[in-house]
């Protein structure tokens, strides 16, 4: 299915930050800079995937867009409704268009809960469908994902990590969701796995025009699967463009070292291949840097300019965004 | 192989469980040469990590047991020397870097004490030149300002300097062979890139022989010589690093790099997958244990569990069938 010009999910200046408390009266010493002030579009039948390394905010990203965590500032608008200002009772409702597909296939599922029960679940919840309608639905749902409905009534634990996940993603279809936010939905699971979930997801996308926000530190994975890429730092979105532009042309310094530092099954390229390798490891986002937060570990960045004001989020041509003050 | 200098026969370990006997390796042979970088690749649970311990003796007995083979070291056999002498050689002449830098470190003991202790052990230093050569080593790994982190705790580092730290201690004694389980899996892309690249650097200063576990072919493809594809506790592939991922030839092996998509361009369209999963082995197979997942599975592969043999200069395989034809080889 191809993406549309179509805005389906809005993020505007989307800001979340966790308070850290001290002492014996318990005083906010401080916040954890999570998510500082993102802002992009999805557009209806597209992949954006989101990737970064661990810490720099972009699972938080995702929980704050479903609001799953109330973010600090900013706003998050889903076909223009500002799901920030809805009621609990609206957004339950909402929700239903909004799912989630979970990193950890082990701890996402109830174990108490048989198969059926746990796709069941949000049918029961958000609908008023009968039994017999859900065990119907159930079974619908598991062959979807390639799972055999004879299966329904056993327990997490007697599935395989990829059938987990499976399980998930069948859940997370129960509904018929619009938009569902996979966070880091393979990386849990070994290689010749991940290209069945990764096969399954591309699938089910084509066949209910699903949009999907894929949250993942797998660049070749998120190349795959991505029709435009968003690019994290510490708690920012450093670029973000379509996916042949970004992976052939990354224009911000970390994003080119983040793609260098990707290994690449060829022996014979790799021997020729130059690196880009960056010193030190990320900032905490407690104190993150001033100015850009890249410039601690940027090897291109100027003083006087870099450490005092933080770089705009700009779009430099057309649908490709950077926030780096030394692209032109 | 002329100067091997670790040589595996016939390796076989088995684990004790509730469901019965899980044979997790299942005669395994080859050979480490000097200044050599072998890489063992395969998913979680085919045996790669348990051959490698096997070898240094470090499964837990029981409930593991390896109930054969050999381990030839410097003219011994690393299988059956008392516990004292294998304790010398593990730590001294054949060091481990283990996979999660965040628990192989003790957390209540200081990196510079972690650090001194294999070297007032196996080399007999004082405390005053322990500490002056945990300082060489920090710096070796590339930690700066290495006397002041003598005091630090492992939790005042980040997973990147833990796993530099872990490395140094692992060639605090000039090992003459690095066992390396999945030393980056834990660790970011960036990370993972300056480690890979300080062992490159390592190798070539000190001169050892490295055995790097890892399910990464990316990784395999940058650092190693020479591959082993380990499949259901058996070697089904191995040959040198260019001549694998030019001509992989065993099933598997072909569907592992198929289900890789590349970060270059290239972009297949369908990612190739091998359906089903990795087998538990309750008993040792009288079929090949990949049939099951293999779509080229022809009648013989159901009979018998193919032998690893040679079928050009360094490259071995285990599988009956040509997958350029389809047909038996």
């Amino acid at each position: 299915m191809e993406a549309s010009n179509e805005v389906l999910l809005k993020v505007d200046g989307l800001v979340k930050h966790f308070p850290i408390y001290r002492g014996v009266f318990q005083r906010q010493v401080g916040a954890v800079h999570a998510v500082d002030g993102i802002t992009f579009n999805v557009f209806k039948g597209e992949t954006l995937g989101l990737v970064g390394e661990s810490g720099c905010g972009k699972s938080t990203a995702g929980r704050t867009i479903l609001q799953l965590y109330k973010p600090t500032a900013g706003h998050v608008y889903f076909n223009d409704i500002d799901l920030g200002s809805l009621k609990a009772e609206e957004l339950r409702k909402t929700r239903r268009k909004i799912q989630m597909i979970f990193q950890d296939p082990y701890a996402s599922l109830n174990p108490r809960m048989t198969v059926e029960e746990i796709i069941g679940e949000p049918l029961l919840v958000h609908g008023n469908a009968s039994g017999k309608e859900i065990k119907e639905k159930v079974a619908e749902l598991l062959l979807q994902v390639n799972l055999n409905p004879a299966f329904a009534s056993r327990y997490p634990h007697e599935f395989s990590g990829g059938q987990r996940q499976r399980i998930g993603v069948a859940r997370a279809l129960a509904l018929q969701p619009e938009f569902i936010v996979c966070d880091e939905p393979i990386s849990a699971l070994d290689v010749s796995i991940q290209a069945q979930v990764v096969n399954l997801l591309e699938d089910l996308q084509e066949k209910f025009g699903l949009t999907y926000l894929f949250i993942a530190h797998d660049l070749s994975m998120v190349r795959h699967i991505s029709t435009r890429v968003a690019v994290m730092y510490l708690g920012i979105i450093v670029e973000l463009a379509n996916r042949d532009e970004l992976y052939a042309e990354p224009l911000h310094p970390y994003s080119k070292a983040l793609l260098s530092a990707v290994p690449i099954a060829d022996p014979v390229f790799e021997e020729k291949r130059q690196r880009i390798i960056l010193e030190g490891d990320v900032p905490s986002p407690v104190n993150p840097p001033s100015g850009c937060r890249f410039r601690t570990r940027c090897p291109i960045a100027k003083p006087g300019l870099c450490d005092v004001s933080q770089p705009e989020f700009r779009e430099v041509r057309p649908g490709h965004f950077v926030a780096c003050h030394l692209v032109d | 192989m002329p100067d091997a200098l670790l040589e595996i026969q016939d390796l076989e370990t088995q684990f004790k469980t509730p469901d019965g006997i899980v044979h997790a390796v299942n005669g395994v042979s080859f050979n480490l040469a000097e200044g050599e970088t072998l890489a063992v690749v395969g998913e979680s649970g085919c045996g790669k990590s348990v051959t490698m311990l096997s070898v240094l003796r470090l499964i837990p007995q029981p409930p593991g047991k390896i109930v054969a083979g050999e381990a030839r070291y410097q003219g011994k056999d690393l299988l059956t020397i008392s516990d004292d002498e294998i304790r010398k050689v593990r730590g001294g002449q054949i060091a481990m870097v283990f996979q999660d830098p965040m628990t192989s470190l003790n957390p209540v003991m200081t990196i510079g004490k972690q650090l001194a202790e294999p070297l007032m052990l196996h080399l007999g230093m004082n405390k005053q030149q322990a500490a002056d050569r945990s300082v060489e080593l920090l710096e070796m790994v590339g930690i700066s300002e290495a006397r002041s982190h003598l005091k630090d705790y492992p939790h005042q580092f980040s997973g990147g300097m833990r796993q530099r730290v872990m490395i140094a201690m692992a060639l605090s004694c000039n090992p003459q062979i690095l066992i390396a389980d999945e030393p980056t899996t834990a660790l970011d892309v960036t990370i993972q890139a300056q480690i890979v690249e300080l062992v490159k650097r390592l190798r070539q200063e000190l001169g050892m022989s490295i055995v790097w576990i890892t399910h990464d072919l990316g990784i395999v493809a940058g650092i190693a010589h020479r591959v082993l594809v380990m499949y259901g506790g058996y070697i089904i592939e191995e040959a040198d690093v260019k001549e694998l991922f030019a001509h992989p030839s065993h099933p598997y092996t072909l569907g592992l790099i198929g289900s890789l998509p590349r970060v270059d361009g290239n972009q297949k369209d369908r990612l190739f997958s091998i359906e089903g999963m990795p087998p538990v082995l309750y008993s040792k197979p009288n079929a090949c244990p990949f049939a099951p997942r293999c779509k080229y599975a022809i009648d013989h592969c159901w009979k018998e569990n193919p032998a690893l043999v040679e079928i050009q200069d360094n490259h071995k395989l285990a599988c009956f069938v040509d997958v350029k034809t389809g047909r038996a080889r």
